[in-house]
């Protein structure tokens, strides 16, 4: 009879538990928002693995293709942009000090009109190694775009080992995206 | 309710999500395959993706600029001969598990596939309990009572106890 | 100064709210009859308070004053007067403020309809409405203040998403909040009984009609919502499984449970501390919607803009009441003890399998929609829980429901027996046979020719049960007027939910298995077969103008066999403010199925994409869901519930049961 009444009062307490527990999921889960991991951020499936095979066409006429094959030997940050993409512009005058740090500066232009980049690297000035032009936009599916912009980390062995989703802030740039290049270069 | 076509996704996120450009509006004549069957193939396979851009749209729903590329890359993996699950598998080696609106049945989502029928049997459990208890409880009542159940009532029904010898 | 009095009488509301909250739940413990009476006077003010606050809204946009940042946000001078209104509660802070006039107003409902309610859980019940209503208002205050003023005030509004322009949309949150909100009166009533640790037949016959009219509400709103997305977003879906609609169909199906559930306690006295639960959860689960809804936690396609820190105190609101009423539950459900006895085959034990199968349903669909949450925090990865997932285990779950709303009903009280009611329904189970092969000879789809045949066994056997209590077939006209009048309302309400049900199984199955859909570029003259209709594009007419928006306009004249039917003219509209377009679709709506034309955009030589689709029994699903809700207000209308007739026994020379 005792058995059965600890039974009972482990039933009713069944509810509470489940309500708890779900109640320290939301919570966490809006500490992650504030964090800055917000639902809609799909985390790449490509980090620690090879950049996808590409061999692209520079922006630049005259200037030869900018393929995958040529990344390897160098820690290079592989940054997607485009000229109809507002949030780019921001991100833009910082990708400089990404340059000073040492590290090579691959853009991919994604879905514009090459005039029109070029005209807005003309304006916002070209801090970038080499630039692909990727009309069509199937190099960025390979990379697993999904907004502009977004940038790679890849290190020397040609693997991807860091994504930004939108744009690079300065903060990102000092704790995160440099310290990890300096790893990489060791 | 849902806000799902022509409602551009308005997200708070500082980067241009891939749907802004163009008026492309869900799955366009141009895209269709000449052939009736990969064409059928095809609609079947988008309407189970997920587009990365527009939330909890398929791609064959979406309006998104990205979701017209990959209902095109769909068309042409099936042209060039993979099966169903290739053309997935092209998907969520570039967006992960989250492009398919089918979750995929593995050990993170045990919990989720098993989860239907785990809560039926918890639920029937509950009923069986309910009946079980309830028939103990009515046999309980229905039983007579013992000779020491007796001796005791006896005792309460004495008018000379004052309650101290006997108490249930 | 319109706003600022809207602003000081919600918080005027608050204090009304924490008076009523406090003093009849001491005069309930101690026995004073007074302080219990304040909450009926006080309930009456706090509802007075909180629709005064809202006027003072709906008058901000009645007459477009820019100067409050939530009406310049929301609304501009040109949007048509309706959507002005319907602006009101088309974003955030005004859709909370609805929230809790809607909570005012069942707590001002129970003051004045509930006289023959004992007085003391009437005020314990008053007063965990004005708890919920407390958190609430604080919440409208510091997160969500629709009545903030702007400086210096805009020349014009940004006006509202054209989506929400729709006279579907605009009807369809009240509803919904009505839903949600009427749970609210389950709740307290269930709190007000633990406290006093007793839960009665009367305590059900007072919580049934509340929790049926909350139930009537809620069903209308989320089939207004369906309906609004069927019609407005242009490809015939009514149901995507998206967290936001889902939220709106936990409650539901909880709701749905307990609905049922307190029929057992009704009837039989047991079952109570399940009844209780049921209660706490159906509210909980509106609760838990609001917080899904506005937080952020999950991305849905719905258009609240979200922010933390509103989820986080809707989070702690959810967990102060669901949590509080949980422990409350722990500590005093072990009173409840149950009185009447019942087989596990009885009418009540066919109400006992409805509840496991839909509180199961219920727990899926949260399990599913919260699956990716859990996932995210656990960084498991990241993965996306849709349709198919919820179909595969939702629909099993529904079978069984459905063969059992047939069965169950044809049971007696107490101790059933299945071969009787079996043999009951044989008409039923022929003519479910016979549908079933009937559709399997025309579609070869094994879906759906058991989807048919089980609807076809719920509408058969439902109206079945109608004719085995009037026997129109043995007994006199007359007779049979006698007994249909001697019927209780709630009967005829079961039986208008369930034949409701079935047809809402029809149109579901019908709009899946047997959609048409021609999508193709057509130039002025081509005609296009659709499902046996010829449609004939006319060309398309630009530059129309709207209200606030200008449109192009493409006509289809649609015939059948050379026979005019009717011409579709659906849209392209492009909306001046917000600067977005809108595709709205024609429907030609007929008994078995809807044409429905969408136009697409123009190409170089001159011709537009069109899409054409026949969406067979469509239709169907809304009546099917408008006639559900009839049968939960006919229900209502059962003179068991009516507001001061006193419970009598009925006549035993002529035994009713419902």
């Amino acid at each position: 009879m005792r058995d059965t009444m600890f039974l009972r009062r482990l039933t009713l307490f069944f509810p509470m538990a489940i309500f708890l527990t779900l109640v320290g999921f939301f919570f966490y889960r809006l500490v992650l928002i504030e964090k800055g991991n917000t639902p809609n951020m799909i985390p790449s499936v490509m980090i620690n693995r090879p950049v996808p095979v590409f061999a692209l066409p520079s922006l630049i006429s005259g200037k030869p293709l900018v393929a995958s094959a040529a990344l390897k030997g160098k820690v290079t940050l592989i940054d997607v942009f485009a000229s109809w993409c507002v949030p780019c512009r921001v991100e833009h005058p910082l990708l400089a000090s990404i340059k000073e740090a040492g590290i090579a500066l691959v853009g991919i232009n994604y879905k514009d009109r090459p005039e029109d980049a070029l005209l807005w690297l003309e304006k916002l000035g070209d801090p970038y190694d080499a630039i692909a032009s990727d009309r069509d936009g199937r190099v960025a599916i390979d990379f697993g775009v999904y907004g502009v912009p977004e940038s790679y980390l890849i290190d020397k062995q040609g693997v991807i080992r860091f994504k930004q989703t939108g744009p690079l802030t300065p903060e990102d740039i000092r704790d995160r995206l440099l310290p990890l290049a300096k790893e990489l270069n060791k | 309710m849902t806000l799902r076509r022509n409602f551009v996704c308005v997200c708070a996120v500082a980067l241009v999500l891939l749907g802004l450009q163009g008026a492309a509006f869900a799955v366009q004549p141009d895209e269709m395959l000449a052939n009736p069957q990969l064409e059928s193939r095809a609609r079947v396979l988008s309407e189970g993706l997920r587009c990365p851009v527009c939330q909890n749209q398929s791609i064959d729903d979406s309006d998104a600029d990205l979701a017209h590329d990959l209902r095109v890359i769909v068309r042409q993996r099936l042209q060039s001969g993979d099966t169903d699950a290739q053309v997935k598998q092209y998907l969520v080696d570039r967006y992960g598990d989250y492009v398919l609106l089918e979750p995929p049945f593995k050990t993170s989502t045990l919990v989720l596939w098993l989860g239907a029928p785990l809560i039926l049997l918890a639920a029937l459990g509950v009923a069986l309990v309910f009946y079980r208890r309830r028939q103990e409880t009515s046999e309980d009542t229905q039983r007579p009572l013992s000779a020491e159940e007796q001796k005791k009532i006896a005792a309460l029904m004495d008018p000379q106890d004052d309650g101290r010898k006997g108490t249930l | 100064m319109i706003a600022e009095i809207g602003h000081f009488s919600l918080i005027l509301a608050l204090f009304v709210a924490l008076f009523q909250a406090v003093f009849p739940l001491i005069g309930a413990a101690r026995g004073n009859r007074a302080w219990m009476g304040v909450a009926e006077p006080a309930s009456f003010a706090q509802f007075l308070l909180v629709a005064t606050s809202f006027g003072a809204l709906t008058w901000c946009y009645v007459a477009s004053d820019f100067s409050v940042l939530n009406v310049a946000q929301n609304s501009h001078t040109d949007k048509p007067m309706l959507y002005k209104i319907a602006g009101v509660w088309a974003n955030h802070e005004g859709s909370m403020l609805l929230w809790i006039f809607i909570l005012g107003l069942y707590g001002a409902a129970v003051s004045w309809l509930g006289g023959n309610l004992p007085p003391a859980l009437r005020a314990r019940a008053l007063s965990v409405q004005a708890m919920i209503a407390v958190g609430f208002i604080l919440f409208i205050l510091f997160t969500s203040n629709p009545f903030l003023r702007l400086d210096p005030v805009p020349a014009n509004g940004e006006g509202l998403n054209p989506l929400l322009q729709d006279p579907g949309l605009a009807f369809h949150p009240p509803f919904l909040y009505l839903g949600y909100v009427g749970f609210s009166m389950a709740f307290s009533f269930a709190i007000a009984a633990l406290i006093e640790g007793r839960v009665d037949a009367a305590w059900a016959r007072w919580v049934r009609p509340w929790t049926l009219a909350a139930w009537c509400f809620l069903t209308l709103g989320i089939g207004l919502g369906s309906w609004w997305a069927y019609y407005t977003l242009g490809w015939g879906g009514w149901w995507y499984w998206d967290p936001v609609e889902n939220a709106s169909f936990m409650p539901w199906l909880a709701g749905t449970a307990l609905v049922h559930s307190l029929i057992v306690v009704e009837r039989r006295d047991t079952l109570k501390a399940w009844t209780v639960l049921l209660a706490i959860v159906s509210f909980s689960f509106s609760l838990l919607g609001t917080f899904l809804v506005r937080s952020g936690v999950l991305t849905s396609v719905h258009s609240f803009a979200s922010d933390p820190t509103r989820g986080v105190f809707i989070l702690a609101l959810l967990a102060a009441v669901t949590g509080g009423s949980m422990a409350l539950f722990f500590l005093r459900a072990p009173r409840l003890k149950s009185g009447g006895l019942f087989a596990p085959v009885s009418r009540e034990g066919s109400l006992v399998l409805n509840n496991v199968l839909l509180s199961s349903a219920a727990g899926v669909v949260l399990l599913g929609t919260l699956y990716p949450l859990f996932m995210d925090v656990l960084d498991l990865g990241k993965i996306s829980v849709g349709p198919p997932f919820f179909n595969a285990v939702f629909v099993p779950l529904m079978v069984p429901v459905v063969f059992l709303m047939a069965l169950g009903t044809q049971m007696s009280w107490k101790r059933g027996n299945l071969t009787l009611a079996l043999r009951q329904l044989k008409v039923a189970g022929v003519a479910a046979l016979a549908a079933l092969l009937l559709t399997w000879a025309m579609s070869r789809s094994l879906g759906a020719s058991a989807a048919m045949g089980l609807a076809t066994w719920l509408f058969v056997g439902t109206i079945s049960n109608l004719f085995n209590r009037l026997k129109p077939s043995r007994l006199s006209l007359s007779e049979v007027w006698r007994r249909a009048a001697g019927v209780p309302l709630s009967f005829y309400g079961m039986i208008l939910a369930h034949a409701g049900l079935a047809l809402v199984i029809v149109g579901i199955t019908g709009s899946t298995a047997w959609k048409t859909e021609k999508i193709q570029v057509m130039h002025s003259g081509d005609t296009i077969n659709v499902a046996g209709y010829d449609l004939a594009f006319k060309g398309v007419e630009e530059g129309v103008k709207g209200p606030n928006y200008i449109a192009a306009r493409a006509t289809f004249t649609a015939s059948k066999n050379g026979k005019f039917i009717a011409d579709l003219k659906p849209e392209k509209r492009m909306y001046e403010m917000p600067p977005r377009p809108t595709t709205n679709a024609a429907i030609h709506t007929s008994a078995f199925g809807d044409l429905y034309a969408v136009i697409g955009d123009p190409n170089e030589s001159g011709g537009y994409v069109t899409r054409l689709y026949y969406n067979p029994l469509v239709p169907w699903i809304f009546i099917g869901a408008g006639v559900v809700a009839l049968g939960g207000l006919v229900s209502l209308g059962d003179r068991r519930y009516r507001v001061g007739v006193p419970s009598h026994k009925v006549n035993p020379k002529n035994p009713v049961h419902a």
